[in-house]
């Protein structure tokens, strides 16, 4: 308060003019309000008395109602041109809920007329729940033409109820494509935000379904198309009686892939109902052959709206059907790292490829013994052998010689550790170790010892399937080429091809020699090595490199005996390939989730796959992979 | 007992002013009234408004209990925080519909330059408080500056309607602040001849708008259609108006924004010339009881805080219903207290709860 009561006596003498000043401008600050006000009167006392006859034809005359017209979405196809996805057209019974009143009871009647499930009622009230009650929304789908009649002769009974033909998006080929073609759904409210910020919102009126995951997500704006406009001359009750004009509608791009659909079929087959993720690249372009997540999941389900105990199963279902392994899960590459190991000390100088080292099945540094898989070791062993019998004490003693920074660095040229640009959203970066990233991750300081991991593909190694095939596709051609799965858009109505802009090619930085040392072991590696027993009889000569991984670590001293280990917790079985050999036409990487060795368990799948790419050849009937101890050296 | 709940609801609602609280409280129902029938009665809409109101009226509730001295220290800091928050705007602010007016503050976005509206007539107030004993020409001109400094980076961005409404609170504070006559004339004529040298400044879209007013035809489909429309909406509604949610031109989809700043044609459509006599008189009541608290007010800083928040108050509606009828062109002012959304009305409330701060804390001053 003392503010307001300072010199009382100073400023009293003033503050009585002061004070009439102020209010003498305060009155006619109101005179001004007034009179602004009385203006405001007149003007609608002009417009509603005066004007009102003329307001009111032009309102009557004002009947003319603009109504969207939703465009066809684009489908998509595969190379060959087999469809993935593409729209029907089918007659759905839809409800306001704004219009109908109590809505549980007027389902219940309706069910008297047409058979509603139970599902049917579980879909719709989660779809109430998402939508606005002026919505109109869809209890059944795909009403045959007698349900259509049997309707329509009680149509009177059910207001806020109608039968209307909708376009509807149809994934045929099911679980096969769910993690690449993706699915889409109804929009929902952060997406109109969305859409109204990127000022797209006029050419969505209309269409109730958007691209939530995968291709349909990336290239919704291809496959959208530009929405048409009717202009309805309606009735005072906003009924259409007859139509101005029409701007048809422009349907969405299709989506051709580089993607084989026969491929994926033979891919996601061979791999039974095993956990793990597949991705085929063909080398010289960076075009997606195949690319497997499993799991899959029906995507159709999401189409209409997910019914509850649907989405509760997928997300809860240990095997996690949801999580696109290929593109998200990250797993040590195991021994499939060796190879570019080697490319490393070649590339830096650490080693020739003819220098042997002597293994004794083990390595001992900072008072750690590091094991060998195979007791009593390899005996000499060069550069050949060390990838083709898969030999983890070479790597070991490689491990120091090269450095973390260096392995880092040179990892880095094969894209292990960065996002490859895929064009599906969701991709994970991976793990690439080095000094620096372990600073900041975990603030602190890197210890060689962690160096002798890392070379033999574990420790704190974590890359995408995606990763591990494009460094295979990458040594493969000699120049790592970002994968992308679209090939082209096509516009359906001039039928003009666009390309899809995939990023250009980085050639590889090594020597061609040093190149031609690696490919040459891992052709032996197929040849008389721990691929050998997978590629036995094929007659055309493949590269490749067989890798387990660890899921948990295991003691000092502790031997990995699988019978022992709960299934969750068993190894994960990796193999990379490229084939024929003198001209690479695919590259390919595997990982089996809890399959033990990849020799046994993913070198077979890479078979059946590369079997059907370069002969045509179907998989006879899988057959039961027997155990006989052989090819477990990783 | 009874004395003893009496003492404590008259404790609790001291600071309230009745007549104010009265005609905001009719306000905001009819707002929701016609949201209800502008959203094609979308309860979630009034819902939603319902709970902003809540808020606001706490924020407004809030305010009446806090007395003006307390005010008064916090004119300069908010001030400068407001024209800090405008300079980052324009400097890393999020672009929505082509204008730079948010920013991301982490978890949530805000529009710095509503605080301003608060802010302004705040600085203004304690300025001329400040210097009371000693005004000379030199404090008018920094005053302007202040006023003139956060008016131009809110238009720049460009955000037109609320670099008015500042604009307006602070020239109402310096003309009640007692701003020379003939600077007040010789500035009205100043703007009036630079009419011409303004013009370009514009944006395109702006001087389409200005256009339009004059000759709505001669774009109909484009910029004019609004207003022909919105004056459609107003003058078929006649004396007693088509009723409630039997409005043509609104159920029917011709007017835009229809719950915001087009809300008033859904009103004068439905209700007619009644309704908006009735809608004319409650703001006029709010406006008037202002301007007695302003009337009223002890000290400087609470008079011209007063006057300029209650005249503030009355160009947001009258641009908006000026607007909307067709003898304004369109700026994006909503109609205070019945358009949808939770900021202006929260900025509304806010400013009222001042006036009723300094209506009922005016008393323990004087005893």
């Amino acid at each position: 308060m003392s503010e307001l009561t300072i010199n009382p006596g100073v400023e009293l003498r003033n503050s009585r003019l002061e004070l009439y000043r102020f209010r003498l401008r305060l009155a006619l600050a109101s005179a001004f309000v007034l009179g602004m006000f009385c203006l405001l009167f007149a003007r609608f006392f002009y417009l509603q008395v005066l004007q009102h006859e003329h307001y009111d034809t032009l309102a009557e005359a004002n009947r003319i109602s603009i109504v969207p017209i939703v465009p066809n979405r684009g489908i998509i196809v595969d190379r060959n041109g087999v469809v993935l996805a593409h729209n029907y057209s089918a007659y759905t019974l839809e409800i306001t809920p704004s219009k109908a009143g109590d809505v549980g009871a007027l389902v219940d009647e309706l069910a008297t007329v047409i058979e509603i499930t139970p599902k049917d009622r579980r879909r719709f009230k989660k779809l109430t729940e998402e939508s606005k009650s002026f919505d109109s929304l869809p209890i059944r789908t795909r009403l045959s033409d007698e349900e259509i009649a049997r309707f329509a002769a009680n149509h009177y009974r059910f207001p806020g109820v109608e039968i209307n033909a909708r376009l509807f998006r149809q994934y045929p080929q099911g679980e096969l494509f769910s993690h690449v073609v993706g699915h889409i759904g109804r929009i929902n409210q952060r997406e109109v935000e969305q859409l109204e910020t990127d000022g797209l919102d006029a050419n969505y009126r209309g269409t109730d379904y958007i691209g939530k995951t995968g291709l349909e997500q990336r290239y919704e704006t291809h496959l959208h198309g530009t929405t048409g406009v009717e202009q309805v001359e309606v009735d005072s009750g906003g009924r259409a009686v007859r139509t101005l004009s029409r701007l048809a509608p422009v349907s969405g791009n299709n989506l051709v892939l580089k993607l084989d659909a026969g491929l994926q079929e033979v891919a996601d087959r061979a791999f039974g109902n095993r956990r793990g993720a597949l991705v085929a690249i063909e080398p010289a372009t960076g075009g997606v052959l195949a690319f497997v997540s499993k799991p899959g999941f029906d995507p159709n389900l999401f189409v209409e709206g997910i019914d509850p105990l649907n989405w509760k199963e997928l997300n809860e279902s240990p095997d996690r059907p949801m999580v696109n392994r290929a593109l998200a899960g990250t797993y040590p590459p195991g021994s499939t790292f060796k190879p570019y190991m080697a490319l490393a000390a070649l590339t830096y100088g650490k080693r020739r490829p003819d220098q042997a080292i002597s293994d004794p099945g083990f390595f001992n540094f900072g008072g750690h013994t590091f094991r060998d898989d195979k007791v009593g070791g390899h005996g000499l062993v060069d550069m050949y052998k060390s990838i083709v019998v898969s030999c983890d004490t070479y790597y070991y003693m490689l491990a120091n010689d090269l450095g973390i920074d260096n392995i880092a660095r040179f990892m880095r040229l094969l894209g292990f550790g960065s996002r490859t640009g895929i064009d599906i959203n969701g991709e994970a970066a991976g793990i690439l170790p080095s000094q620096e990233w372990k600073m900041r991750r975990f603030k602190q300081k890197w210890y060689a010892g962690e160096t002798v991991s890392v070379a033999i593909g574990q420790g704190y190694n974590a890359y995408t399937p995606l990763q591990l095939a494009q460094a295979m596709a990458t040594l493969a051609s000699g120049q790592l080429s970002p994968p992308h799965i679209v090939d082209y858009i096509e516009n359906i109505t001039t039928r003009s091809r666009t390309a899809a802009d995939a990023p250009p090619p980085r050639p590889l930085e090594v020597s061609p020699e040093h190149l031609r040392v690696i490919r040459q072991a891992l052709v032996g590696v197929n040849q008389e090595g721990t691929g050998a027993r997978a590629f036995a009889g094929a007659s055309y000569v493949s590269a490749g490199k067989t890798g387990t991984s660890q899921v948990i670590a295991l003691k000092q001293g502790e031997r990995y005996v699988e019978g022992r280990t709960a299934e969750r917790h068993r190894d994960h079985a990796l193999f990379i390939a490229y084939a024929p050999a003198d001209a690479p036409r695919i590259a390919l990487a595997v990982v089996v989730e809890n399959a033990g060795f990849g020799a046994r368990a993913a070198a077979p799948i890479a078979r059946q796959v590369l079997d059907y790419y370069l002969l045509g050849k179907q998989p006879a009937a899988p057959k039961p992979v027997q155990d006989n101890g052989d090819d477990t050296a990783d | 007992m009874t004395p003893l709940i009496r003492r404590a609801t008259r404790f609790l609602t001291a600071h309230v002013d009745a007549p104010l609280l009265g005609a905001v409280l009719l306000l905001l129902a009819l707002g929701l009234i016609v949201i209800f029938s502008g959203s094609n009665q979308n309860p979630l809409r009034v819902t939603t408004q319902a709970a902003n109101m809540l808020v606001a009226l706490g924020v407004m509730y809030a305010f009446a209990n806090i007395p003006p001295h307390y005010l008064m220290r916090a004119a300069l800091p908010t001030y400068v925080l407001g024209v800090l928050l405008l300079v980052s705007v324009a400097l890393f602010g999020d672009v929505v519909h082509g204008a730079r007016r948010w920013l991301h503050l982490g978890v949530t976005r805000i529009q710095p330059s509503e605080i301003m509206k608060i802010a302004v007539p705040l600085m203004l107030a304690w300025y001329f408080d400040r210097y009371e004993a000693t005004l000379r020409a030199k404090n008018y001109f920094i005053a302007a500056v202040l006023l003139i400094v956060p008016v131009a980076l809110i238009a720049r961005q460009p955000d037109l309607g609320t670099a008015l409404l500042v604009f307006a609170a602070g020239s109402y504070a310096l003309f009640l602040a007692g701003l020379s006559w003939r600077v007040v004339i010789g500035l009205a004529a100043a703007c009036v001849s630079a009419v011409p040298f303004a013009w370009p400044l514009l944006h395109d879209y702006q001087r389409q708008r200005i256009l339009t007013l004059f000759d709505p035809m001669q774009d109909p489909l484009g910029s004019g259609y609004h207003i022909i429309q919105s004056t459609i909406a107003v003058g078929s509604g006649g004396v007693m108006g088509k009723g409630w949610l039997q409005g043509t031109q609104t159920h029917l989809d011709f007017i835009p924004e229809r719950t915001t700043d087009f809300i008033f044609a859904v009103y004068s459509e439905e209700f007619g010339l009644l309704g908006n006599t009735l809608l004319l008189f409650l703001f006029l009541v709010v406006t008037a009881r202002g301007l007695m608290i302003t009337g009223n007010a002890p000290t400087l800083f609470t008079r011209l805080l007063a006057g300029a928040v209650t005249l503030t108050f009355f160009t947001y509606a009258f641009v908006n219903m000026g607007m909307v009828s067709g003898i304004l062109p369109v700026v994006g002012v909503p109609l205070p207290l019945i358009s949808y959304g939770g900021t202006s009305l929260v900025t509304i409330c806010l400013g009222l709860g001042i006036l009723m701060s300094i209506q009922t804390h005016k008393k323990l001053v004087q005893s």
